[in-house]
């Protein structure tokens, strides 16, 4: 376990550096994926399967999605992005320093006490579907859906409006109209609106 | 189209039972190699040079077969006869004769221009080859070799498979095929060739 | 050497040695599948489908896998060479990593028919498959050409569009299980197979599961009459074939998810029970197979707005729709 779980954190620390060294956009989305993936083998071995597999559909099958396809459909063509000659160095050094000292505090507070693995016993075959079993999904629904139920909702309904609000931004700017005559009226209401912000 | 028409479950059904029930159906293929269909009577193929019961070219070297080609398929050069060594009946015979295949159209207008009835499309039609250059069929290729006879009478042209395309013995295909005859020279040169292999 | 004997270790070589026979059996049944579809296809257009090589043809998959290995293996000028060169193995690696928590037949006492029974099992399937779609849209767009471009996109998109409403379809059946894990959810059908009360749910999968491993009539990302062969365009070779492989495999999948969560799994038809578990799941996921080349043979390629207005307009709503019944049904009987 230890040997997989050292070489899984040197394979994230280096796909984490390829997402944002990697010249491509779609360099650092494959890194990324892979970032991802092995992210979530970590959540495996510490016996967390629902979050493994939350992260894979989520982040991975959803998310990721969105930015390659964004990324296929703006930049396909387009010379890879110049990374400005002292704009980052600038940044990195001073950033680098931080993250440093921030880990080492981190590290220090981890090293007093011993880390437990949840479960050692079993790498493939775990327990069956029972409740009872950390990170079992039965757990994990039922703390989602009754101590945690209003944070969870909270946090969807933030989502809705972002999603709404994104809507509102970029989306087309004539408004839903259900009928043919509505249209027509909106459509006048407008175009008087144009004419009063030119006479203005 | 309405709204109904665009998910009608129904058609989709319909046209799932149409495959299954053709997935059962009696396939119309003729496995080509091994099976051969049947041709119509008066098939055009490729061309063969006829002879006379004597052994002698019927072709006089006229052109008439080339200037009649509507693709300009034919080269036909004639020479005279040596009386020492007579070619043809006539005063003269074809020194070249030669057909581009690849032109050709199988129109059989060569075939009705010629006056001795010397030139005649026979059924065969298994000409493939590698090269283009091995299309241009010459005489050594075209005239029927004078142990093979004289070759196939327009008018005769009989029905069914030649014998040199291959076994008609299994001939199981849903077309109905005759038996095979042998009335080209290469039919039974093939014959007698394959005879040892086939038995 | 006790060490490689100890309990622990054994059931790594287990692990090994399941993983070998799955990999051998699901190349095997890739190599059948794709023979029994042109079988299939050709019966169904009145052709006999490829006999020449060997009794019936069954010598074929053997000699395309070998033209397929022979051939030259090209790169595009404007291809992103690093990208172009992962994308199929993304594909295949993500197809064949689906069979270490499918269960094949019923765990005995002490082990399962699989390399693993997890506990999220039908989650850890759709983790793994929703990466598999970047094998498509990253190799379309490495491809660095028009078609492939324009099938990494669709690919994204219909991926997207119909991942939500077979997720949702699935749900259902996990309320009714009241598991994740397919060993579970296959235990719970003894009595009653899913796909009766759950058959808006089963239809909705079947569709989806369509869409998902882009098979026709939802082969948009290939579409050879208008994208030329879509995002796989610019492959050729071993590179193809291993395309080739993915899609065909995760047909296979798709097709024991359904046979699992909808079809009983290994349980018998009608008391049957000396034909063993196995068999039951093998001629139940050889059905679904079928229903997909006959799919293909029937139906023409959906037109790409209809494709996602039926997914967002219909599919989802309906599986939605169904699984709220279904939660209300299940928590009103208590």
């Amino acid at each position: 376990m230890t040997i997989a779980f050292w070489a899984l954190a040197v394979l994230l620390v280096a796909s984490a550096m390829f997402v944002i060294t990697a010249k491509k956009p779609v360099h650092s989305v494959a890194g990324l994926l892979a970032h991802f993936f092995f992210l979530a083998i970590t959540y495996f071995m510490l016996s967390a399967e629902f979050l493994a597999v939350i992260q894979l559909i989520v982040y991975s099958g959803a998310i990721l999605m969105l930015f390659v396809f964004v990324i296929a459909l703006l930049s396909s063509g387009v010379a890879p992005f110049s990374v400005g000659p002292d704009r980052l160095p600038k940044i990195a050094a001073p950033a680098t320093l931080i993250v440093a000292v921030l880990l080492g505090f981190v590290a220090y507070g981890i090293s007093r006490e011993p880390i437990v693995l949840a479960n050692e016993h079993g790498v493939a075959a775990g327990p069956v579907g029972a409740a009872g079993v950390f990170g079992s999904v039965a757990d994990f629904g039922h703390a989602l859906f009754t101590t945690n139920l209003l944070p969870f909702e909270i946090t969807a309904f933030i989502l809705m409006v972002a999603v709404i609000g994104v809507i509102l931004l970029a989306g087309d700017h004539v408004p839903y109209v259900p009928t043919r005559r509505r249209a027509r009226i909106v459509e006048r209401d407008m175009r008087e609106a144009i004419v009063r912000a030119g006479e203005e | 189209m309405s709204r109904k028409k665009l998910y009608n479950v129904g058609a989709l059904l319909t046209g799932l039972a149409i495959t299954f029930k053709y997935m059962f159906k009696r396939k119309p293929t003729i496995q080509y190699p091994s099976r051969k269909k049947k041709h119509a009577p008066r098939f055009h193929g490729l061309h063969e040079l006829r002879r006379y019961g004597d052994g002698k070219e019927r072709c006089i070297g006229c052109e008439l077969c080339s200037s009649v080609c509507p693709a300009n398929a034919i080269t036909v050069i004639g020479a005279e006869n040596s009386p020492g060594d007579r070619r043809s009946p006539g005063e003269r015979y074809a020194a070249r004769y030669e057909i581009d295949e690849l032109r050709c159209i199988f129109c059989g207008m060569c075939e009705e221009a010629c006056p001795t009835d010397a030139i005649v499309l026979t059924p065969r039609f298994e000409m493939s080859d590698y090269r283009r250059g091995s299309f241009i069929y010459s005489k050594d290729r075209l005239l029927v070799p004078p142990e093979a006879g004289v070759g196939l009478a327009p008018d005769d042209r009989p029905n069914g498979i030649p014998s040199d395309l291959g076994s008609v013995a299994e001939t199981k295909s849903t077309v109905d095929t005759d038996e095979g005859y042998d009335a080209t020279w290469r039919g039974t040169i093939l014959k007698t060739q394959t005879k040892g292999l086939a038995g | 050497m006790n060490a490689w004997l100890s309990p622990q270790s054994s059931l790594w070589w287990a692990v090994l040695i399941k993983c070998g026979v799955l990999l051998f059996v699901v190349i095997t049944s890739f190599a059948y599948a794709m023979l029994f579809e042109r079988k299939i296809i050709g019966w169904m257009q009145l052709r006999p489908g490829p006999n020449r090589v060997g009794p019936w043809g069954l010598l074929q998959p053997l000699v395309d896998a070998l033209k397929l290995i022979l051939k030259e293996d090209l790169t595009p000028k404007t291809a992103d060479p690093l990208i172009y060169r992962l994308a199929p193995f993304i594909s295949l690696v993500t197809a064949f990593s689906v069979y270490a928590v499918i269960p094949f037949s019923e765990p005995g006492p002490g082990n399962v028919w699989a390399v693993g029974d997890v506990n999220a099992g039908i989650l850890v399937i759709l983790a793994i498959t929703s990466i598999g779609v970047y094998g498509i849209s990253l190799g379309g767009w490495a491809s660095g050409s028009k078609y492939p471009l324009l099938g990494s996109v669709r690919s994204t998109a219909q991926m997207i569009s119909y991942e939500l409403a077979m997720a949702m379809s699935l749900i259902g059946v996990l309320i009714l299980a009241g598991t994740t894990s397919l060993v579970g959810i296959v235990n719970s059908q003894a009595k009653l197979w899913f796909f009766i009360p759950q058959f808006v749910g089963f239809i909705i999968y079947v569709v989806t599961a369509v869409a998902e491993t882009n098979r026709a009539p939802f082969d948009l990302v290939e579409a050879d009459a208008e994208l030329v062969g879509g995002f796989n365009t610019e492959y050729s070779g071993l590179r193809f074939g291993l395309f080739f492989i993915a899609e065909y495999i995760n047909m296979l999948t798709v097709s024991c998810i359904a046979t699992l969560l909808f079809l009983g799994g290994w349980n018998a038809v009608g008391g049957l029970t000396m034909i063993p578990g196995i068999g039951w799941f093998l001629l139940k996921v050889a059905f679904f197979m079928f229903v997909y080349i006959w799919l293909r043979a029937t139906f023409p390629r959906i037109r790409y707005d209809r494709l996602m207005a039926f997914g967002w307009k219909v599919l989802l709503p309906v599986a939605t729709l169904n699984l709220v019944i279904t939660a209300f049904v299940v928590a009103v009987r208590g």
